[in-house]
């Protein structure tokens, strides 16, 4: 153990290239991780950081370049052979059994044994109690892990690889699915990683992470190194301009979201009226009201309703009673071929479940939802289809090899907009975005809050759901704020800031109790 | 067990891999085709060609309907029972004709087709298991419709469907290709054929998109009974003998076989028509070139076994990053 306490690499990558068909996913990068340091890797999708994170844990062997953990050049050719020799990492999924329980995932493969050789479960369940209480969690560790939310399936992936007695820990967005309040208890963990000079390589997109966790950062662009440093010698501009290969002034005027100011609404007419959403113990009479050119933002916390009041609007959520009009016309609810129909497009919260279908191509993803407008006689017009196809794909700068690739092979920004177009070729009143900027770059990032300015210009009604509360804040005309089912609160104009939306969220009651979905 | 592990391969055997599971079929076919040429005594003469196509029929109709239904990562395990049923009405209406006979017993596949459709799509029973039932019960209530017998059948149509030929060809391959041709046609062109594989590839994202879910599934579980009850009606009229207890027996392990080596995922979200009739071929050349080269028919199961669990192999997910 005498080499985590000079300062030479624990883990160090050199010079590392990986093609794929011809495909350049990394050029000649190097990384090194020091012991006792949380490391950033930042990067657009398609930079290469998951390519270089399966290059370091064995996923992916190097076309050229070497890896050397602890001074020893390594050639790992299974995740596991990595994971026994201490790095261990949390993908952006959680990649564990949801039938099994808390404690059988936490101790997969390595559970504590009797002397019969079976599973001693006592001292697995106590075992399993005391690490979770370690993290601040208290759940019955029986329970079938996936009964729980996202926030704590996540907090039981971080338990289970970091129990590991790890050396190196690879954490993929490890943020993407939590709450606020976990978020702080996953920065205390990576803090206690550090002070056990673990090395910490910590992917992510959210800038304040960056800054917030992080002692070094790494900038990667189509598969180079762009830049690599200590945090405290880079301003946030330059960081997002090295991210995005741009010139700081040109970042300095597009500010930090890309939404523009107000829109102008053309009228007071409400377009969407939702009226006494109620489902038991998931919505309790949740109104919203949306008018032509209004974006209306949807805040609350992980669980507090938002997907679930945006899919009963949709008809994919199942209500007890409620109504919703569009454009002062009742819909029948509990049919999404009903609200399309009626004018309401709803982009899914969940991109890989309940989006894309990642066998088809990405023409067939764009014009799945308008199959009907586009049939004739029971044929699909290719005409028709192509046209469309090809103005959205420009429209909205879809980077595709053809609109033959399937769209499983695009980038997380590229099939978000892939799903942007099949709902915007609906040519739709109202449409339901459900965190449009989740997990894509910052470069899509910024076009997807463009566009959507756009179409609140062109007079749609936008209801806008986001974790990322100045999304919410600069791109909202009025926001409503919900907890635990129910609304409580709706601000308007000036009255939107950050500030007052957790006042509103931390006033009403007790905290929740982070066990539902969001 | 590691999921990871699954999908380390490397991008050159991927492709070749994939490249196999999708047209694998195709080299298959023409290796055997080879082999027969050359070591098998009258292999190239019409009469064989056209009594392999003959033989091959019932399987290739089944595995049609069959390759929909696992395109919408469904299975339809009651066609060997529609054939059945449909075998075993057949002498009970032909006294009102052949014409009336022969739409009665494709209503009745139909009818299975709708049972199953509703189970999977509007009770939400796992298509495995609700199409077993009817595995199980559909011989039987055939066997109950025929009181148990082999009906011997003496309609001068049915058997004309059944032994004719037209420009040399048998009546009941031409049906069967005009069927591959409508279903195929189906399959590429038209919104239906475009549902079918969407829900197969994400039945989630189909009900967001607004697809009519439920109705396509119902749909193709009538088209899988349908063309079940057509196979009996060939099959019957070919023998000019309804016979409940052994027509379309284990023929949806046939049916199977052919979609899945033909280049269908048992997964769903896919569809490859002339794959399926390739693969149809495959597996009745293989038992015939064994029954001919003096093999037992056991033999020929166990090579077909082999050839489902490469087919099934090759076709192991293959991008999962």
């Amino acid at each position: 153990m005498d080499e985590i306490e000079t300062p030479t690499p624990v883990l160090e990558v050199r010079d590392v290239s990986k093609r794929f068909l011809g495909v350049v996913a990394l050029d000649r990068v190097s990384l090194d991780l020091r012991p006792g340091e949380v490391h950033a890797l930042v990067g657009e999708n398609g930079a290469g950081k998951s390519t270089l994170i399966k290059v370091m844990t064995g996923v992916y062997q190097p076309d050229e370049g070497e890896t050397v953990y602890l001074g020893q050049p390594v050639s790992y050719t299974r995740p596991r052979d990595a994971q026994a020799a201490g790095i261990s990492t949390i993908y952006q999924e959680v990649n564990l059994v949801p039938l099994l329980s808390v404690a059988r995932n936490l101790f997969l493969g390595r559970e504590p044994k009797s002397r019969l050789g079976l599973i001693d479960t006592t001292r697995m369940h106590r075992k399993a109690a005391e690490l979770l209480a370690g993290y601040g969690i208290s759940v019955d560790v029986r329970r079938p892990l996936g009964e729980l939310g996202l926030g704590i399936q996540q907090m039981v992936a971080i338990a289970r690889a970091v129990s590991t007695a790890a050396r190196v820990v690879i954490m993929d967005e490890p943020t993407s699915s939590l709450e606020p309040r976990e978020v702080e208890r996953l920065f205390e963990v990576v803090n206690l990683l550090r002070a056990r000079q673990v090395a910490v390589l910590y992917i992510t997109h959210k800038l304040d992470e960056v800054f917030k966790l992080c002692q070094r950062v790494t900038v990667l662009r189509d598969g180079r190194l762009v830049h690599t440093g200590d945090v405290t010698a880079i301003t946030r501009l330059r960081l997002v301009a090295a991210m995005l290969g741009r010139d700081v002034a040109e970042v300095q005027a597009h500010g930090v979201t890309s939404f523009g100011e107000e829109h102008q609404r053309r009228d007071d007419r409400p377009v969407l009226e939702a009226n006494g959403l109620t489902r038991r113990h998931v919505l309790d009479s949740v109104s919203i009201g949306i008018r032509r050119g209004e974006v209306v933002g949807l805040a609350g916390l992980l669980g507090s309703g938002r997907t679930e009041t945006a899919k009963a609007i949709f008809g994919a959520q199942p209500l007890d009673h409620g109504s919703v009009s569009v454009a002062g016309r009742p819909l029948r609810l509990g049919s999404p071929q009903a609200a399309i129909g009626a004018g309401i497009a709803m982009l899914p919260e969940d991109r890989k479940a309940e989006g894309i279908v990642p066998n088809l191509s990405v023409r067939e993803n764009i014009v799945l939802a308008a199959l009907p407008a586009l049939t004739r006689a029971g044929f699909v017009s290719e005409r028709r289809q192509d046209e469309l196809v090809t103005t959205f794909i420009s429209r909205l700068r879809i980077k595709a090899s053809s609109p033959d690739q399937p769209v499983a092979e695009l980038s997380g920004g590229n099939q978000q907009k892939v799903l942007l177009a099949r709902i915007l070729c609906l040519d739709p009143k109202v449409l339901i975005l459900d965190e449009p900027t989740r997990g894509i770059d910052v470069g899509a990032k910024a076009e997807v809050q463009s566009l959507i300015d756009d179409l609140a210009g062109k007079g749609l009604g936008v209801l806008l759901i986001s974790s990322e509360l100045e999304e919410v804040v600069e791109g909202a005309d009025a926001v409503v704020v919900l907890k635990d089912g129910a609304v409580v609160g709706t601000l308007r104009r000036d009255e939107i800031g950050e500030d007052r939306i957790m006042e509103l969220i931390a006033q009403a009651g007790r905290a929740s109790e982070g066990g539902a979905d969001g | 067990m590691d999921e990871a592990t699954l999908t380390r391969t490397l991008p050159a055997q991927r492709d070749l891999r994939g490249w196999l599971g999708d047209r694998g079929v195709y080299l298959a076919l023409a290796l055997l085709v080879a082999f027969n040429l050359a070591f098998t005594a009258n292999f190239a003469t019409v009469g064989n060609l056209r009594l392999q196509l003959i033989q091959v029929v019932p399987v290739a109709i089944v595995a049609l309907g069959m390759a929909l239904v696992i395109g919408t990562e469904g299975i339809d395990l009651s066609v060997g029972a529609t054939m059945a049923i449909a075998a075993a009405l057949l002498p009970l209406y032909l006294g009102y004709g052949p014409w009336v006979a022969i739409p009665v017993a494709l209503a009745a596949g139909g009818v299975v087709g709708l049972v199953n459709g509703g189970l999977v799509a509007f009770v939400g029973v796992q298509p495995i298991v609700a199409t077993l039932g009817l595995l199980v019960a559909g011989r039987g209530i055939a066997l109950v419709i025929a009181q148990g017998r082999l009906t011997e059948l003496f309609d001068p149509t049915l058997a004309a469907i059944g032994t004719d030929r037209v420009a040399g060809i048998p009546i009941t391959v031409l049906i069967a290709g005009a069927v591959a041709g409508l279903v195929g046609l189906v399959v590429r062109r038209t919104t239906f054929g475009r549902r079918v594989v969407a829900i197969g590839g994400n039945r989630g994202a189909s009900v967001l998109a607004g697809l009519p879910v439920r109705r396509t599934l119902v749909v193709v579980y009538v088209v899988s009974g349908l063309l079940a009850a057509l196979a009996g009606i060939l099959d019957t009229a070919r023998l000019s003998a309804a016979d409940p207890s052994f027509v379309g027996l284990l023929i949806e392990l046939s049916a199977i076989t052919a979609v899945v080596v033909g280049g269908t995922p048992l997964s769903g979200g896919r569809v490859r028509i002339l794959g399926t009739l390739a693969g149809a071929l495959l597996m009745q050349l293989i038992s015939a070139t064994l029954i001919k080269h003096d093999l037992p028919d056991s033999t020929a199961r166990m090579i077909a076994a082999a050839i489902i669990i490469a087919a099934v192999y090759l076709q192991r997910p293959r991008v999962a990053t």
